[in-house]
């Protein structure tokens, strides 16, 4: 498949893989930002082509995993109104809340359906007047410009049954945040490829100048994120430390202006509460006043929900990249894909759930070995 | 900006019992493992039971009698490739081929929602007759309810099936041993695919249609082919994952996978990446494997690859004795990574 097979090419893997050997004169740390290079990384076990001299840090880039314990809550609640049919991906559904999770609530009758696109709920809503329907819409850059040009075409047809429970990430500010840490050891980072479809990399060009260190803008097939990291390497081992674009493919200095618009038109920036991190300034969107309609918090005063997420595992040191997912006492045992302890194992793109789906033998075998 | 946001980190409880039915209790991966452990395992409890096979295999009076039982809840009822009809009749001929039985009879059993048109009963009855004839087996009983509208989803059907087992042979999912072969009868993902493309209203450059077809003459002649088929498994709901997730905790074995050996077609593979699935796990209902000796396995796939239904087999895969009950992949970069099975299922009802 073209655009595919050539990025999945176990030659040109291995020859990157081997420049990267012997361009690395001494210890790496290299964090991928999103949860698809998480998740790439651990199916095809580059790990394993890479020298023991570059060691990869999983990043907070999965929305999934993020998403505060509260929206699933609020989620969960709204679901169970006997006039309100829920919308979201498919993922989100099993995410757990403070006490249950949206398979759960469906069971319990609740009207939640899958979608894979935020325009099928304004479909739902079109076809069933008497239904509030709300679309559960979380993620990064990425995905927030589909889910606020949703908004804007509900209020361009003044559909007055649809609204959207929102949680949007920004992924510069949380780098900052990493960045700022006295404890960080991130000497350098593989930028998300999809989110600077969307907004560029400009930002990215301020963190590398304020922070010196290397930011490669990387893609998500194996062959794209070794690239990334033999480009970081060579970075660091010359002592630069600038934005490379290594997704030229689909990234574009300035990124999709048209989307970047929509999203200004509807959302603004906010501080933002990520699960498993804590709250970071200007790290999320809110609606814009024009649009407080659609927003379901506001509709159904959700305000009054909170949740406190027990502290037990250790999921701030993973996304810090102090802690492998393998060194927790819990991996594997009292917490796995389907009972999570904490924010990583939750999506499939979350650190902890893609050592578990991919590695857990490599793992095994480490053990036994030892 | 504060620097401790990222040390006063947080976490969730877990929620503990399973005190509802869930969708994913259907979906074939460890949630439906869980309720047949849990629930049905306990309550029945009979040896033949236990072991688990897609089939039972009962003495009665000196005959050795091949069962199986199948409810079929797809929607839609009419797909490019089948229907609900020919998938009952296929789906349970399946499951007693692959045990190496003789299908002969079928029950059928339909449940219908008050308000069905009466004009797809009949498209529905008429196929499932005209698969029935194509698999030389008869349907010889039936049973008809009707619930209130609002109460079924227009049309459910099961059918149970009997077979003949020739007395020799010993098929199950416990059986397969390290050195074994893995064949597989051709590519995979095609029925699922066709089925949500369908559902979902996708359109691709070429159609792609459900690979539903009865494999009862391709076990045969695998069968007769060889000595040393261990175990033989439809791939259903949970794809070709669960099928060898399921033999390698049975026969406590482990697997080893080369992914660059499993056949999926370029409209699938597609497919997958744009609907961000894993064609390992999506449904089929042609597709089978077959554990195998060594020694037998150039005679098995021959025998495969001479099957209109087997003409694009491989040898996707060895049991091995390392990583017990795992089912692992070398990639297409050499590397090694497991193939798990899934919690639950995304894709409702697909079969």
């Amino acid at each position: 498949m073209k655009y595919i097979d050539e990025y999945r090419d176990g030659a040109i893997a291995r020859a990157l893989a081997s420049d990267i050997t012997s361009l690395a004169t001494r210890h790496w740390v290299l964090m991928e930002i999103c949860g698809g290079q998480t998740h790439t990384i651990m199916r095809y076990g580059l790990d394993e082509l890479l020298p023991a001299s570059i060691e990869l840090v999983h990043g907070p880039g999965c929305p999934v995993c993020v998403t505060p314990i509260e929206t699933i809550d609020k989620a969960i609640a709204l679901a169970m109104l006997p006039d309100v049919t829920l919308v979201s991906y498919g993922d989100m559904l099993r995410v757990p809340g403070s006490h249950s999770d949206l398979f759960r609530a469906k069971a319990r009758g609740a009207d939640v359906r899958i979608a894979y696109a935020p325009t099928e709920a304004l479909k739902i809503a079109r076809a069933h007047p008497e239904r509030k329907v709300v679309f559960l819409a979380i993620g990064f850059e990425t995905t927030a410009p589909a889910n606020a040009m949703t908004v804007w075409q509900a209020r361009r047809e003044g559909l007055t049954n649809f609204s959207m429970l929102a949680s949007h990430v920004l992924v510069p500010p949380a780098m900052r945040a990493l960045l700022s840490s006295p404890d960080n050891r991130i000497q350098g980072f593989i930028a998300p490829g999809h989110v600077c479809t969307v907004v560029g990399y400009r930002e990215y060009e301020e963190l590398a100048r304020e922070f010196f260190i290397p930011i490669v803008v990387g893609g998500f097939e194996p062959v794209d994120l070794l690239e990334a990291i033999l480009m970081l390497v060579r970075q660091l081992e010359e002592g630069t430390a600038i934005v490379q674009n290594q997704y030229a493919r689909s990234v574009s200095y300035q990124g999709n202006l048209p989307a970047q618009q929509i999203l200004r038109e509807v959302f603004e920036v906010a501080d933002q509460k990520w699960r498993g991190i804590g709250e970071i300034p200007q790290s999320g969107m809110r609606f814009r006043r024009e649009y407080a309609a659609y927003d379901a918090n506001h509709l159904f005063a959700l305000d009054l929900i909170a949740a406190d997420e027990p502290a037990e595992c250790i999921s701030a040191m993973i996304l810090q990249g102090r802690r492998k997912p393998t060194e927790c006492a819990a991996f594997g045992t009292r917490c796995t894909p389907e009972n999570p302890l904490g924010a990583p194992m939750v999506s499939s793109e979350g650190a902890c759930a893609a050592y578990y789906t991919y590695r857990r033998h490599a793992v095994a075998t480490a053990q036994e070995t030892r | 900006m504060s620097t401790n946001t990222l040390t006063g980190f947080t976490c969730l409880a877990p929620i503990a019992a399973r005190d509802t039915v869930l969708l994913g209790h259907g979906s074939g991966g460890r949630l439906s493992g869980e309720l047949v452990r849990d629930v049905f395992l306990p309550a029945f409890g009979s040896p033949e039971l236990e072991r688990l096979n897609d089939q039972a295999v009962v003495t009665v009076g000196g005959a050795r009698i091949a069962m199986t039982t199948d409810s079929f809840v797809i929607r839609p009822l009419f797909f490019p490739g089948g229907d609900i009809g020919s998938l009952a009749v296929y789906g349970t001929v399946n499951d007693l081929a692959v045990g190496g039985a003789q299908p002969l009879f079928l029950s059928a059993a339909f449940i219908l929602e008050e308000g069905f048109p009466m004009s797809q009963l009949r498209r529905v009855a008429a196929s499932l007759q005209r698969a029935a004839q194509a698999c030389g087996v008869q349907v010889v009983t039936a049973d008809t309810k009707v619930v209130e509208r609002g109460k079924g989803d227009g049309l459910f059907i099961n059918t149970t099936g009997i077979g003949l087992a020739p007395s020799a042979r010993e098929l199950s999912a416990d059986r397969a041993r390290p050195g074994d072969r893995i064949l597989l009868n051709g590519s995979i993902g095609e029925h699922g695919i066709a089925i949500l493309a369908q559902r979902e209203g996708l359109e691709f450059e070429s159609a792609i249609e459900s690979d539903c077809a009865p494999l009862h003459t391709l076990c045969a002649q695998v069968l007769e082919a060889a000595d040393g088929i261990r175990c033989m498994r439809d791939l259903t709901r949970g794809g070709l994952s669960s099928a060898l997730n399921e033999i390698a905790a049975q026969s406590r074995a482990g697997i080893a996978l080369d992914e660059s050996r499993i056949p999926v077609r370029e409209e699938v593979r597609g497919a997958c990446e744009m609907l961000g699935l894993d064609p390992l796990y999506v449904a089929n209902e042609g597709k089978m494997i077959a554990i195998v000796a060594p020694e037998a396995a150039v005679s098995a796939l021959a025998a495969m690859r001479n099957h209109p239904l087997g003409r694009g087999a491989e040898i996707i895969g060895t049991v091995t004795e390392a990583h017990a009950g795992l089912v692992t992949m070398k990639t297409a970069l050499g590397t090694a990574r497991i193939v798990d099975m899934l919690a639950g299922d995304q894709l409702p009802r697909i079969c």
